[in-house]
């Protein structure tokens, strides 16, 4: 019986029902429909266990496999953890808006075919949207503009399937080649979602203005579908390499430049989805068990480290780390669990993250693609110094910032530690989670060589790090000279970079900008209010044109006849 | 019962007619609110009833005074007219409740009989024009609708509407005159009205005679085209939704041009498709053109509106464009969607107008910035217009999506995906004129127009609730929209040369 419930159903029906639900029924919907989810999740057998006919085609609306429980799996536990989080937030449209989101996620992942990607990817893009909306009216704008991206990605996702489903005739959702248009079409449509550059701009734009509970849903849904619907429908494609590396490194940049605790962590979703993508380019099973494995692993330490800084920013309403440091003297178990999720980020041994993502770089060497690895293991020291230590080091020491803030509710600390005890729990004892992988997994990740080659990378970007930090104390103030590492050195060491590409970059730009001025100005004068086409015509003119239409069909007609 | 139903066709048009004198008579604004809401809930019945006979097999020809078709007028009632007939009827049903408040708000008390009078009349000329057989029948429906529409515009108190009205008056004038130009000349060739047996003795006309054919057809297409609003010549549209009682814009909107889109098609399809070779007529390729420009130039139009009923008065020339667009494709599952869109823009663009409508009754007003933050203070109305919303930008889960979804399979099948992404590409502007309400509404500071107010009274709130229910529900449940649009779609492509 219960097998006939779609795992999805549960937390939409329960999202919307939760603004009518008062007392003590609120809390318990928030904590045990994801739970009850989880359990349906795993109930759903494999192969398709759900049909539906619709626009004269068969849905497979729930269609079980491993790499989708893998991933529903997640999503339950994420939805749980984050409803635990979010228990104390007032607004409830966010909260309902969050189950509807992560029940499309699931949607997402358990779609056997494409109309119903399609679906849930679109109901996830309106979900999401009023996740980060109803943090206020400053989230609007921001709000707006990722709204028109993941429409105008599904745009071109719905394009790409209809055309797909028209070239193949069937509407099944599986591994394709890049050889055709419409498949283009479907993959930039994906990979919008996935932050990928250029299009990855609504990312950083939009979460760091989504509320304290916000940003730690919208975190794990859409970049991780993204991810999944890669693996499934484009494993193995060579571009992803290079597109993945490409936001590895885009990711560690901009967070190393920015000053905003949240806009970091969302440089860092970029970075770490690029571990992913590369992954999933390079497509071997051991890369693909690593993508799979990371995505797990990196929604739990990723909601992790986003619980702790929207702690701080509960706590403390702030935001910038300039105005922050110290906090570890009053907030210790932020500070812990914050920390916990900064290591795991930066794949420290026994941590999550170490048994993940040393799985792609294994891929990587096992295909002899040296200059990927390389990059990979470079990228893994530069997260640790833009993730690891910056976010933990300058939030909750670094200097006094005079805050004294007490530490959050029960609820949030029960679940910044749920997902502490995960972090380390799955980096000593891996086996749980490697069980569930979509193939058979050989690799062991607690060899000599693997742990010393990432201690040594580790231990050494942190000396790095703290040697130059005592380098500057000395000359400058603390305030200062961290704001110019990533203020002024970064930058200028961006503009020697990009001295040449910059000008041509910047023509580009500006002639891009004044097309598109001209196309609006164009636009405005025929179609504003006092415009040709929308004034009211007189009557002459709309007889005239009556006329002109007749004419215009005769003529046609005749020569055609 | 049984004596009843073999009349069903005729009392499909007399009932309403003899309401419509009744309602004149009666003189006082309740009682004939009375007549027209009896009239409009019996209807469905009628209506559900044929549809239900021609969903069993064939088709119902109903010989009006026992006179033998060719020569008598024949009702005919196939599963494509039947579908247009249910849609107009339900749709007067279920916005009729909403009238007796809106019109009393709107309309002097001395010319509210009058009003529903006409309306009646024109629910009279839709359904006339739907299930009649004859091409000059159809006219003279065509007649009685476009009258009884131009006093509807006209009746409210904003004065803007007698101009609307007088342009609409003439456009409509020579769209109907051009339509009985194209039958007076089918009439000459082919010695017959009635569509059935003008089609079949078309094939030998058009070969003795030609050009007098290929003329017709560009008179009856322009003349059509006319009452349907293809862009360009939707210009008469806007003011009139815009300045019309919000009861008739609805009404209108949901309506009158659906049945113009049901008599381009029954003239394609059925009349001219089965001997005409379309594809050595231009026909197609200037359809999806206009349509194209449709979708796209008045959407660009409506971006820039600040007076929200000429917004979605613009915005329904845009989803013309959409159906028009699936007549072009002229496959099965682009026709499908065509016809579907029929039902679809119908109920949702209802709900968006009485959405509106409700608006106007608490707050005298629909220009965008006195709707600023009127969200939480009539959060029912704007929920619904936020749902119907969605519908106009086809997201999936509304009715918006199905009609998009048949449409691109359409036109994927006919041109090719350039086309579908046109078409998903126009449905983003939809996004940014409703997403502009949507923001002004619920995220703006209230004005000071709309502080007292609140959602309206239950008889405006039900019918727009359902409206809105069913926006969701059918995007859905496609059973009996899609399904039955499919049926007909078939039929009608089937009998394509």
């Amino acid at each position: 019986m219960t097998a006939s419930i779609p795992p999805f159903a549960i937390l939409i029906l329960g999202g919307l029902a939760l603004p009518f639900l008062r007392g003590a029924l609120r809390p318990a919907a928030l904590l045990l429909l994801p739970l009850i989810t989880l359990y349906l999740v795993w109930q759903v057998p494999d192969g398709v266990a759900l049909q539906a006919d619709f626009l004269g085609n068969t849905l497979m609306l729930v269609k079980g496999d491993t790499l989708s429980r893998l991933f529903a799996t997640v999503f339950a536990i994420m939805a749980f953890a984050g409803s635990l989080y979010a228990l104390n937030q007032s607004r409830t449209l966010e909260l309902a808006a969050a189950f509807c989101y992560a029940g499309s996620a699931i949607g997402v992942v358990f779609a056997g075919d494409l109309i119903t990607v399609f679906i849930f990817w679109e109901l996830m893009a309106i979900a999401s949207t009023l996740v980060v909306v109803s943090a206020g009216p400053s989230a609007q704008s921001a709000a707006l503009r990722y709204a028109a991206i993941h429409l105008f990605g599904g745009v071109l996702l719905m394009a790409g399937i209809a055309g797909e489903i028209a070239a193949t005739g069937s509407i099944e959702f599986r591994a394709m080649a890049l050889d055709s248009v419409p498949r283009a079409l479907i993959l930039a449509g994906f990979l919008i979602n996935a932050g990928a550059y250029p299009l990855s701009a609504w990312l950083p734009d939009a979460y760091p203005e989504s509320s304290w509970s916000g940003m730690v849903v919208l975190s794990a849904f859409t970049t991780k579908t993204a991810v999944y619907v890669l693996m499934r429908g484009f494993p193995g494609t060579e571009l992803l390499i290079y597109l993945g590396l490409f936001m590895v490194f885009y990711g560690i940049i901009y967070a190393i430049l920015e000053n905003d605790m949240r806009r970091i962590l969302a440089y860092s979703i970029i970075n770490q989805v690029g571990f992913m993508v590369t992954g999933i380019g390079i497509g071997t099973q051991m890369a693909l068990n690593g993508a799979a494995s990371h995505a797990f692993t990196h929604i739990i330490y990723k909601a992790l480290l986003l619980m702790s800084a929207g702690s701080v920013l509960y706590m403390t309403g702030k935001r910038k780390c300039t105005d922050l440091g110290g906090l570890f003297r009053t907030m210790p178990v932020t500070c812990v669990c914050g920390i916990i999720g900064a290591l795991s980020i930066s794949s420290f041994p026994l941590t999550s993250g170490f048994i993940s993502k040393s799985m792609i770089s294994q891929g990587a060497a096992d295909q002899h693609m040296a200059i990927v690895w390389y990059l990979l293991a470079a990228a893994s020291a530069g997260v640790f110094l833009h993730a690891g230590i910056k976010f933990p080091w300058f939030v909750f020491f670094q200097k006094d910032s005079g805050l004294r803030p007490a530490e959050p509710p029960w609820n949030m600390r029960a679940a910044m530690i749920f997902f502490a005890f995960l972090c380390i729990g799955i980096g000593i004892l891996p086996a749980p989670l490697y069980a569930i992988l979509p193939f058979p997994v050989t690799f062991v990740p607690y060899t000599t060589s693997h742990v010393v080659f990432y201690l040594q990378l580790l231990l050494f970007s942190g000396l790095a790090f703290f040697l130059m930090l005592d380098w500057l104390k000395r000359s400058l103030t603390i305030t200062l000279d961290v704001d110019w590492i990533w203020r002024k050195l970064g930058p200028a060491i961006f503009r020697w970079f990009d001295a040449r590409s910059d000008r041509v970059w910047d023509d580009l730009r500006d002639a891009a900008g004044r097309a598109a001025r001209g196309v609006a100005r164009g636009v405005y004068r025929h179609h504003g209010p006092t415009g040709a086409l929308a004034r009211t015509w007189p009557t002459g003119n709309m007889v005239f044109w009556a006329t002109v239409l007749l004419a215009g069909y005769l003529v046609l007609s005749y020569l055609a006849f | 019962m049984t004596a009843v139903m073999p009349h069903l066709p005729a009392l499909q048009i007399v009932v309403p007619l003899l309401g419509a004198i009744l309602a004149g008579f009666l003189r006082r604004g309740p009682t004939a609110f009375a007549v027209a809401l009896a009239v409009s809930w019996l209807m469905p019945f009628i209506a559900g009833a044929l549809l239900w006979q021609v969903l069993g097999g064939g088709s119902i020809s109903y010989r009006l005074g026992g006179w033998q078709p060719p020569y008598g007028i024949e009702y005919r009632v196939d599963v494509f007219n039947a579908f247009v007939l249910m849609l107009v009827s339900v749709i007067g049903a279920v916005t009729m409740p909403y009238a007796r408040r809106s019109v009393a708000f709107e309309i002097d008390e001395g010319r509210q009989a009058w009003f529903y009078c006409m309306y009646l009349l024109c629910l009279t000329g839709l359904l006339g024009i739907t299930i009649t057989g004859d091409a000059f029948n159809a006219f003279v429906f065509l007649e009685v609708s476009a009258l009884a529409t131009y006093v509807l515009i006209a009746a409210g108190r904003d004065r803007r509407a007698l101009l609307a009205s007088y342009q609409y008056l003439i456009m409509g004038t020579i769209g109907a005159t051009f339509y009985v130009i194209g039958v007076g000349l089918l009439w000459v060739v082919t010695g017959s009205l009635n569509f059935v047996d003008v089609s079949a003795r078309l094939a030998e006309a058009a070969t003795v005679q030609p050009r007098p054919v290929i003329t017709a057809l560009a008179f009856l297409t322009v003349g059509v085209s006319l009452k349907l609003a293809l862009f360009p010549l939707h210009s008469w549209l806007p003011n009139a939704y815009a300045y019309a009682p919000s009861f008739a814009t609805t009404f209108l909107a949901a309506t009158a041009t659906k049945v113009a889109v049901y008599l381009l098609i029954r003239l394609y399809f059925s009349v001219f498709g089965p001997t005409l070779n379309f594809q050595k007529l231009p026909v197609s390729e200037l359809i999806i053109g206009l349509s194209i420009a449709a979708m796209f130039a008045a959407s660009f139009i409506a971006i820039f509106q600040t007076n929200l009923k000429r917004m979605l008065a613009y915005s329904s020339v845009a989803q013309i464009g959409y159906i028009t667009l699936g007549i072009g494709i002229a496959n099965k599952a682009g026709l499908t969607g065509s016809i579907v869109h029929l039902a679809n823009h119908a109920v949702m663009k209802a709900a968006l107008f009485l959405a509106l409508g409700a608006v106007f009754y608490r707050i005298g007003s629909v220009k965008l910035h006195d709707l600023s933050g009127i969200g939480p203070k009539m959060p029912l109305t704007m929920a619904a217009f936020v749902v119907a919303g969605f519908g106009i930008i086809g997201t999936p889960g509304t009715v918006g999506f199905i009609s998009k979804w048949y449409l691109a399979v359409g036109a994927l099948n006919e041109v090719g995906w350039p086309l579908v992404l046109v078409i998903m590409a126009s449905s983003l502007l939809a996004v940014i004129y409703i997403g502009r309400v949507v923001e002004v509404a619920w995220f703006r500071d209230p004005s000071p127009t709309c502080i007292g107010a609140s959602d309206p009274p239950l008889s405006m709130l039900i019918p727009l609730l359902v409206l809105t229910a069913a926006t969701i529900w059918f995007g859905i449940d496609t059973q009996w929209t899609a399904g039955i649009a499919g049926k007909a779609a078939g039929m009608l492509v089937g009998g394509l040369k």
